[in-house]
């Protein structure tokens, strides 16, 4: 599904992803890992095309298809999402209005019928039950005013009516409450199929006790340093990011 | 792709066209003979002759509002304007039979169906190009419940007792420099009476266009409701793109009686100019309320989008007790264009409120200032005003102000005032077009969540209309 390969990107001339090695199957979970200013963000803003990264090597294949030439909303109609680690505040437009919008420009991408607002009401009742969302949401401004937890609730919400191939779900467990990690992690597991891959961004092992990864990676300094299985996460709650580091320091002199 | 937010082109205005049809001009230039000759084509009591001169009578000894607004524009030698312009065509219309095909295709192009059987539903409309009204539909239907709605021209000459009583009764002949020149010129426009508990069941609509280089449009329009009369009455317009400035000089005067409300809303979108801030409109408009009765309302919507300038206080002078004045306000200047709105709410009754919420959108390089005055007079006891007033800018070349004044002459009253700056931000952007929508259609839904308190305001089709216009507008204006 995606391939990303030799992936450096900068911003501000600031090399900040100094060669990237991933490669994500349909069906799969990988988990990223690692310590603060890694580039962790850095690397889902880079696969959603924020415009102020810049690519200077390497190449992103995603769907046989060469993402990097892709404007950031066609991405999104392909079928990439990503959750923000700070969801943005839209003044004015209604939750219910963004994600109609949202998911019409799909539909339509796919060639298919767009929903009236009648209908989208109905498809919209019944995924947020899947995030255990109160309707009373869909008509506030988009996160204004929303606590941190359920901005990244709403987040999952957009999740549940896109339906992405791939989602990359930036630290979406930080700032939840323990019965919202749950509720949030069992809204993703039942969004979760044969065809489609998450990439989680995370700090915390607890989450992945819900949503279990088939690969866990951690992100130093731009680059993959380690890979492994769910029981790498488990090392690093216990062990920290020193022994990485000190390895990763290693290698690089050597 | 950039990462600053700056303009790029902007579409197509595309009412820009001319229409090819024969004039009867009057040669330039403003003197009384013009006014005489101009009273006289159009047939007026002498009473209305002696407004005029004496309107003009004092217009020669006032000056141009040149230094208090925050607008800069070339002298305008009102010499070289033409100050009647007419469509030739028989002096009496009976029926649209009578009118010149050419202007009925005309408004039909600019999606205002003149004909019985395609007018719009639900909207009695006056249609007036360059200097005269060309038809009024839904007449007949409306003078059945003793509504009259008519172009001014034709009132003043069926209903003088009415024009004559209201006529500069909210915007005196000396108010300022074009209200002033606007009474000693204005040829036409609209006349609404709405008789004493009335409820106008469909919304009443003037269309104005001006066609003609070379004159100015100096369009007047009364609107005068009754005791517990309603009526919601629309304005729209456009001119064709000249690469030289048009003036226009309107007056609109409202008065509502007792229990009576009346909710004026436009949709202004006269040519701009181009990108060079070549051509366009000057648009110089004196709008008025007056809350006459007690518990009466007058509510202000306006999306201004056009013209090179603007230069426009819609007000309410709020005298009965009780009474309501609103004004809705988004006003969106791009590339070189320069707008001075906002409003004047003068509460001189008790209990009186007045809301004020203007949303100014500056792209390009072009400047955008809310100017409002909020006044409360010693005997408008427990008056109320409320303001917002938030700018939005689009790009680093623009500029917003806000410039409130505020005087409460007694103790009982208050009046707040909110103010914000904003700007469209690369990540909002980001967000919006990471969830699938167009970086357009980004800016368009950012645009209009900045803008919904003033579009709930408006009748629907009108709503839509305006978040239409302000898509086409910016387009191209974020990169
Ligand atoms: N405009 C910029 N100029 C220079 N450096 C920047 C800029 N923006 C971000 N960075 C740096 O890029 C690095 C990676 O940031 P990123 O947000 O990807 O980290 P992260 O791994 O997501 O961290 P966290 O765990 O704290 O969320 C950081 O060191 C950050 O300071
Ligand atoms: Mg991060």
């Amino acid at each position: 599904m995606l391939e990303i390969r030799n992936l450096h990107a900068t911003i501000d001339d600031q090399e900040i992803l100094r060669g990237i090695d991933l490669k994500v199957s349909a069906g799969e979970v990988h988990a990223i890992m690692g310590p603060n200013g890694s580039g962790k963000s850095t690397l889902a803003k880079v696969l959603a095309g924020h415009p102020a990264y810049e690519v200077t090597e390497g190449e992103i294949i995603y769907e046989g298809k060469n993402l990097l030439e892709m404007d950031p909303d066609e991405r999104a109609r392909e079928g990439v999402f990503m959750a923000f680690q700070y969801p943005v505040e839209v003044p004015g437009v209604s939750n219910a209005q963004l994600l109609r919008l949202a998911y019409n420009e799909k539909r339509k991408h796919q060639g298919l019928e767009e929903l009236d607002p009648l209908e989208f009401k109905e498809l919209l009742a019944e995924r947020a039950k899947l995030v255990d969302m109160d309707l009373s949401f869909m008509s506030r401004s988009v996160n204004e005013g929303f606590s941190g937890g359920e901005k990244k609730r709403n987040e999952i919400l957009q999740m549940a009516v896109l339906e992405p191939k791939l989602a990359i779900l930036d630290e979406t467990d930080s700032g939840l409450d323990i019965d919202a990690l749950r509720i949030v992690a069992d809204g993703v597991n039942k969004l979760r199929r044969p065809d489609n891959a998450i990439i989680l961004v995370t700090h915390y092992q607890r989450i992945l006790n819900y949503i279990i990864p088939d690969y866990v990676h951690v992100l130093y300094r731009g680059r993959i340093v380690r890979s492994g299985g769910k029981e790498l996460a488990l090392e690093l709650e216990e062990k920290g990011y020193d022994w990485i580091k000190s390895e990763a320091g290693v290698t690089a002199s050597a | 792709m950039s990462t600053n937010i700056e303009l790029l082109a902007n579409r197509e205005y595309k009412y820009g066209f001319v229409t090819e049809i024969e004039y009867e001009d009057f040669p330039r230039g403003l003197n009384e003979e013009i006014i005489r000759l101009l009273s006289e084509r159009k047939g007026e009591p002498d009473w209305m002759l002696e407004f005029r001169l004496k309107a003009y009578r004092h217009w020669v000894t006032m000056r141009e509002p040149r230094h208090w607004p925050n607008i800069t524009y070339p002298e305008i030698d009102f010499q070289s304007i033409v100050y009647y312009s007419a469509p030739k065509q028989r002096p009496k219309k009976k029926s649209l039979d009578e009118v010149d095909p050419e202007l009925l295709r005309t408004f039909e192009k600019l999606g205002i169906p003149l004909h019985e059987q395609k007018l719009l539903a639900g909207v009695a409309v006056d249609a007036v190009f360059d200097s005269v009204s060309v038809a009024t539909t839904y007449k007949e239907k409306l003078k059945k419940m003793g509504i009259i709605f008519c172009s001014m021209s034709e009132a003043i000459r069926e209903y003088p007792d009415l024009v004559r009583k209201y006529l500069g009764s909210v915007v005196p002949p000396n108010d300022n420099f074009y209200a002033a020149l606007n009474s000693a010129v204005f040829s036409d426009g609209s006349f609404c009476y709405i008789p004493k508990g009335v409820r106008c069941p469909m919304e009443l609509s003037t269309y104005f266009r001006i066609n003609n280089a070379e004159s100015g449009q100096f369009e007047r329009t009364l609107i005068v409701a009754e005791e517990g009369a309603y009526v919601s009455y629309l304005e729209g317009c456009t001119a064709p793109m000249y690469d030289r400035n048009q003036l226009h000089a309107a007056v609109v005067e409202l008065v509502a009686l007792d229990d009576a409300e009346i909710k004026y809303s436009t949709v202004q979108n006269w040519y701009a100019g181009d990108e060079e801030g070549r051509g366009g409109i000057y648009n110089f408009v004196t709008k008025r309320g007056k809350c006459l009765g007690r518990n009466s309302k007058i509510s202000w919507t306006q999306v201004e989008t056009g013209s090179a300038i603007t230069w426009k206080y819609p007000s309410v002078i709020l005298m009965g007790d009780n009474s309501i004045g609103e004004f809705y306000s988004v006003a969106l200047t791009n590339h070189r264009q320069q707008a001075d709105t906002g409003t004047k709410m003068i509460h001189i009754g008790r209990n009186t409120r007045s809301t004020i919420v203007s949303k100014g959108i500056a792209a390009g390089k072009s400047s955008n200032s809310y100017r409002g005055l909020v006044k409360i007079l010693p005997k408008a006891e427990n008056a109320r005003n409320f303001t917002q007033c938030d700018s939005m800018l689009i790009g680093s070349e623009c500029s917003a102000n806000t410039f409130p004044y505020i005087e409460v002459m007694n103790n009982s009253s208050r009046a707040e005032h909110e103010a914000t700056t904003s700007r469209i931000s690369e990540e909002q952007l980001f967000y919006l077009q990471q969830r699938g929508l167009s970086q357009e259609d980004a800016v368009s839904l950012i645009i209009n969540g900045f803008c919904k308190e003033v579009f709930r305001e408006l009748p629907m089709e009108f709503a839509v209309e305006a978040q239409r216009l302000l898509g086409i507008k910016l387009e191209g204006s974020v990169g």
